[in-house]
């Protein structure tokens, strides 16, 4: 691997059959970007040697068939294709609309933010939904977008207990992250609304609503407007 | 065509073949059979393919009927199969006639059967496979666990095939283990020597939190207010993840597909079947191993699971 390849990726184990790249440390839009282009690459030209690809914020997860290739036999196999990311044209993101309704029993976690962050609860609204924020990567659960832009005022620790059922639809903030919860699920992050809107439809053509790259705004709406939506 | 009637679907009933890779992108795990060594054991049995698709019995098994005469091979876990209450040998291919009720109990021994019959379940494909996702509600029947009254097709049988079973000895070496065997996981040098030594040391129960997305595990509380948060990044199937709370978690076969506690270990390839036969108040410990360790015994696995001698006419 050449000198300027080390500096920019970092190949970790994560199991006997599977590979984390590491594209930085921090979670950036450079970074993501860089992982859009991996994935391009990867799509341009299939590695058959790749059973699934988990792309996050700073890193993808690549699992293999251990029966057939190590570790390092992986490593020299995506190389190439790490060199070659700069070529990569990444197209203009497409903008998706959310529309929530924050706190009461959509999001019964948004006060304890708003005292966690010392700022009132329509501080919490106003800048959640007021940021621009783009798809990271959907992963955790099917169509559940992670969502890179939420500001820095709003940052809160995880649940130290995962909840164990959260609501589908619920819009939820852990740590510097926030997202929405397309299915009912165990969740380890603090719930502030919920959003009508189905993110993941098993039977329809486009699944998730959500795609890698996307931009993405909450609009906040009345109970009254998620009832009409959610009927819709 | 035949089909299979569900009179009773037991307590989790979901059709299962070895699963859907490729969609972890979309944040979809690829779900499959939660011990797939057995789903392959039973496949073989019958004459199918490895990867034909089969009933998966959580715990508690139902009650089924046939509309055609059927082979079929029942493997896993010992739920005292039965047809019309003639017992069933387990492990083995048994001929069951058009409408007897072919009965399973509560389980003898782990958390997984398999009802498994020549020509495979033949519900549509999605994306190249049958398996059920439960938590998407993608693939297998209707996207769900079974209920009474669902009706299956089964595939037509293109050939007979003898009566068969399992060499007793190379089966031992593929049975269940309650040791089960690690690698380091990717945040391993987050942890002090004193948590690893303790994670190796101790025994952990399998608590009532235990499915096929994950197995919560309860032992002494590690500390983990020093060990502090990262960055969601992908996870690996049988990975051993952390939360603050100090008690692990196992990730499995409709796992989350990234997440963001530290992973401190993950069960070796040859060693996943196993997770799937862990029921609640089961006690495990965890063995570390190196990767080459662990790749020469996913090799010696699939040699035995491959051998012509597995099977004894």
């Amino acid at each position: 691997m050449t000198p300027h390849l080390r500096e920019n990726f970092r190949f970790q184990a994560a199991s006997d059959q599977s590979l984390l790249v590491y594209f930085g440390e921090k979670i950036s839009i450079e970074t993501h970007r860089r992982i859009v282009r991996f994935l391009k690459l990867l799509e341009a030209k299939r590695l058959n040697a790749l059973q699934n690809i988990h792309p996050a914020y700073c890193s993808v997860l690549v699992k293999f068939d251990a029966l057939k290739f190590t570790h390092s036999e992986i490593e020299s196999l995506l190389t190439p294709y790490l060199a070659r990311l700069e070529d990569v044209k990444l197209s203009e993101p497409r903008v998706r609309k959310i529309p929530v309704c924050y706190g009461g029993e959509f999001g019964p976690d948004i006060v304890e933010v708003a005292s966690l962050r010392k700022i009132a609860v329509e501080e919490v609204i106003r800048l959640h939904s007021s940021a621009e924020y783009t798809v990271y990567f959907l992963g955790f659960v099917p169509g559940f977008a992670y969502l890179g832009g939420l500001p820095e005022q709003l940052t809160t620790p995880r649940l130290d207990v995962p909840q164990k059922k959260v609501p589908a639809g619920s819009v939820a903030i852990g740590g510097g992250q926030t997202g929405v919860y397309p299915v009912s699920t165990p969740g380890g992050w603090r719930l502030i609304g919920q959003t009508p809107l189905k993110l993941f439809r098993p039977d329809a053509q486009e699944q998730s609503f959500l795609a890698i790259g996307d931009e993405v705004r909450f609009e906040p709406i009345t109970k009254e407007k998620f009832a009409e939506l959610a009927e819709a | 065509m035949g089909t299979l009637l569900v009179n009773k679907p037991g307590s989790l009933t979901t059709v299962q073949d070895l699963g859907r890779p490729g969609f972890g992108a979309m944040g979809i795990s690829p779900s499959g059979a939660a011990d797939p060594v057995s789903l392959r054991i039973g496949n073989r049995l019958v004459g199918n393919s490895e990867n034909a698709a089969a009933l998966e019995m959580t715990l508690l098994g139902g009650e089924f009927q046939f509309s055609e005469d059927a082979l079929i091979a029942v493997t896993g876990s010992d739920f005292g199969a039965t047809a019309d209450g003639a017992g069933l040998a387990l492990n083995a291919a048994a001929s069951v006639r058009a409408n007897q009720s072919v009965k399973f109990g509560p389980t003898k021994s782990g958390a997984r059967c398999y009802l498994c019959v020549q020509g495979g379940i033949t519900v549509p494909q999605l994306s190249g496979s049958r398996s059920t996702h439960l938590l998407s509600g993608l693939g297998g029947h209707e996207g769900r666990a079974l209920k009474k009254g669902d009706i299956l097709p089964i595939g037509d049988v293109s050939r007979s095939v003898r009566q068969r079973k399992i060499s007793p000895k190379l089966w031992s070496e593929l049975a269940p283990r309650k040791m089960l065997r690690v690698t380091e996981g990717p945040q391993w040098p987050n942890f002090s020597d004193s948590m690893k030594q303790r994670f190796l040391a101790q025994k952990y129960a399998i608590t009532e939190e235990a499915n096929r997305m994950g197995i919560r595990l309860q032992g002494d509380t590690l500390d983990m207010s020093l060990t502090g948060e990262m960055i969601s990044e992908g996870v690996s199937l049988g990975a051993i993840q952390m939360p603050p709370s100090g008690q692990p978690i196992i990730l499995f076969v409709e796992q989350q597909t990234t997440g963001g506690y530290p992973k401190i270990a993950n069960v070796i390839a040859a060693d996943l079947a196993s997770v799937g036969q862990l029921r609640p108040r089961d006690e495990i410990r965890f063995e570390l191993v190196t990767m080459e360790a662990a790749r020469k015994l996913f090799l010696k696995q699939e040699t035995i699971l491959a051998s012509s001698e597995l099977i004894e006419e």
